[in-house]
């Protein structure tokens, strides 16, 4: 990688975390608990990486065996987490 | 080709930032979620197109098996087992995350002339630290959250300078894995220290303190995202990562906030072992018993009511039976709220949810801040189940461990009951001043059965 898309990189993740801080401030402590099963959910997005690491032919390499293993339990959090969200969410109404 | 999927990718991180935009209104949250979803569904979609489509069926595989694992605990785990869910969870993400930093590194490094540079291996490296101890971290606040090993925290000698050590063997073991890349020697060593680091830094923090490490190890997850976008040159998993990072780090300062403690002082851990002498030696409490039909009618000639809930009641199952008694008072037009302590259950707004799930509407929910300048206009506060978060020893000895943290000003309420089990401490170890205050009285037993009690009397006099 170049040091240039390394400072891009970084960039996006100044701001990305900036706007993030900003955004949270926000929520309201009666949802904290569903905020964190939803970033939990959010941070399955390793599926990305999970997804381009099982890409290789064959079931010989430890790459392609971690990259499996990296897959299963990436799905896991993305669909236990925002399942269990929606469920909680589900459950908060007004009356 | 490359375009769209770039573009894709910058949809999804759009529709995560909005999902999380949308999480500021309860009414909206519920969209804010599945939006967020559908960002997820459009990365996952975009990735997939780059795949060789002899691989598929593995992917399928693998994908199936992890949906099928986390629908079935989505849907089966119990509203007071969220805490262990989330704890288990981020420990996955954060075992993705070291096995895709790994995988890459076996990748490259496997063959004859490696081609790893700088960048790209301080990113594995981080990632496969920061993955490996948020996965074992998460592992021991898992099994400390569902009582598998004890809730206390485990300390010993030089227990800090070993972390210290440890984490100086995790550099110069990097340095020599950068230099030495067709040796997986030294990424092992790595990988063990992390996994180790894990261990070490969550054993010695107590069960008390477990809403801050999840809080903390949310954010940890999020990181470990992070790392490994720097890894793939990916844009979605920084924006993606960065967000969830944030949001870990503001919950862990609300939690320390409410707890009136510094993180150094709940990672360095060790909190509620030795309760100080000053408060061993203090004068006994003398409290006031009161039974279920006085307590009923207490209930009945109250104009206001506001009722404190903590742990125990949730581990009492008793807030269906709160909802009923809450339906009796809004018969007689009496007032009737809740309190919510920033640190009430066992993570961020746990409490909120366990009410939730028994049919409270959530405008009855107050935070702390809004409700405690009622406490002294209210006729009756009924506390069940918390118990450090309305001793006013808080605000008032400064002998006292709690002294400092914000509590609910519940003392200064006309009359108080305490619906508890017995007279045993809070989780911080600490006696409560308030039982033996002339304004309160004790609802003995167990919380579900006198409060179904004090219902049925209720009931009985209308």
């Amino acid at each position: 990688m170049s040091i240039e898309s390394l400072i891009i990189l970084i960039y996006i993740l100044v701001l990305a975390s900036y706007l993030g801080f900003e955004l949270i401030a926000k929520v309201p402590p009666t949802l904290h608990t569903p905020l964190m099963s939803g970033s939990n959910a959010i941070s399955g997005i390793t599926i990305v990486g999970a997804l381009l690491a099982c890409n290789e032919l064959g079931y010989t390499s430890l790459s392609k065996w971690l990259g499996m293993a990296a897959l299963v339990l990436a799905t896991v959090n993305v669909v236990g987490g925002y399942a269990v969200t929606d469920r909680m969410l589900k459950m908060f109404k007004k009356k | 080709m490359t375009i769209a999927i770039q573009l894709a990718y910058l949809i999804a991180s759009i529709l995560f930032i909005l999902g999380i935009k949308y999480m500021n209104k309860t009414k909206d949250a519920r969209r804010g979620n599945i939006l967020s979803a559908v960002g997820m569904m459009i990365a996952i979609l975009a990735t997939l197109v780059q795949i060789e489509s002899v691989t598929f069926v593995e992917i399928i595989v693998c994908i199936l098996l992890g949906s099928a694992i986390g629908l079935y605990y989505a849907y089966k785990v119990e509203m007071t087992k969220i805490p262990e869910m989330v704890a288990l969870f981020n420990g996955f993400g954060g075992l993705a995350s070291f096995s895709v930093a790994l995988s890459e590194y076996f990748l490259k490094s496997g063959i004859d002339l490696p081609e790893i540079d700088g960048i790209a291996s301080t990113s594995i490296i981080l990632s496969v630290l920061i993955g490996g101890v948020t996965f074992t971290g998460s592992m021991i606040a898992f099994l400390k959250l569902n009582g598998s090993i004890s809730g206390s925290p485990i300390t010993f000698k030089g227990q800090h300078p070993l972390n210290l050590l440890l984490l100086i063997a995790f550099m110069v073991a990097s340095v020599f894995a950068y230099m030495n890349q067709s040796d997986p020697t030294f990424m092992i060593i790595l990988m063990v220290i992390s996994l180790l680091l894990g261990i070490l830094t969550v054993i010695p923090i107590g069960g008390a303190d477990m809403p801050v490490v999840i809080s903390l190890l949310n954010s940890y997850s999020g990181m470990a995202a992070c790392a490994t976008g720097f890894i793939l040159n990916n844009n979605v998993l920084i924006v993606a990562g960065s967000l969830v990072g944030a949001s870990g780090i503001i919950l862990t300062q609300i939690m320390c906030k409410a707890m009136n403690r510094s993180l150094t002082n709940v990672l360095l851990g060790g909190f509620g072992q030795a309760v100080t002498s000053a408060q061993q030696d203090g004068p006994e409490i003398v409290v006031k018993e009161v039974g279920v039909e006085e307590a009923a009618m207490l209930f009945d000639s109250a104009s206001s009511v506001i009722v404190v809930p903590g742990y125990g009641m949730a581990v009492a199952q008793a807030q269906h039976v709160i909802r009923e008694l809450m339906e009796q008072c809004e018969k007689r037009n009496i007032d009737f709220k809740f309190a919510i302590h920033p640190v009430a259950g066992r993570m961020p707004g746990h409490m909120n949810v366990l009410l939730a799930e028994a049919n409270i509407s959530y405008d009855k929910l107050i935070e702390m801040d809004s409700i405690n300048d009622e406490f002294p206009n209210t006729d009756l506060v009924f506390i069940v189940g918390a118990n450090d978060v309305v001793n006013p020893a808080a605000r008032t000895n400064p002998q006292s461990p709690i002294f400092g943290m914000p509590i609910l000003n519940a003392d200064k309420a006309r009359t108080v009951i305490v619906s508890k089990r017995s007279m045993g401490k809070g989780y911080a170890g600490v006696e409560n001043e308030l039982f033996g205050y002339p304004n309160c009285l004790m609802l003995f037993g167990d919380a579900k059965q006198t409060i179904t009690k004090v219902v049925s009397e209720m009931k009985d006099m209308s």
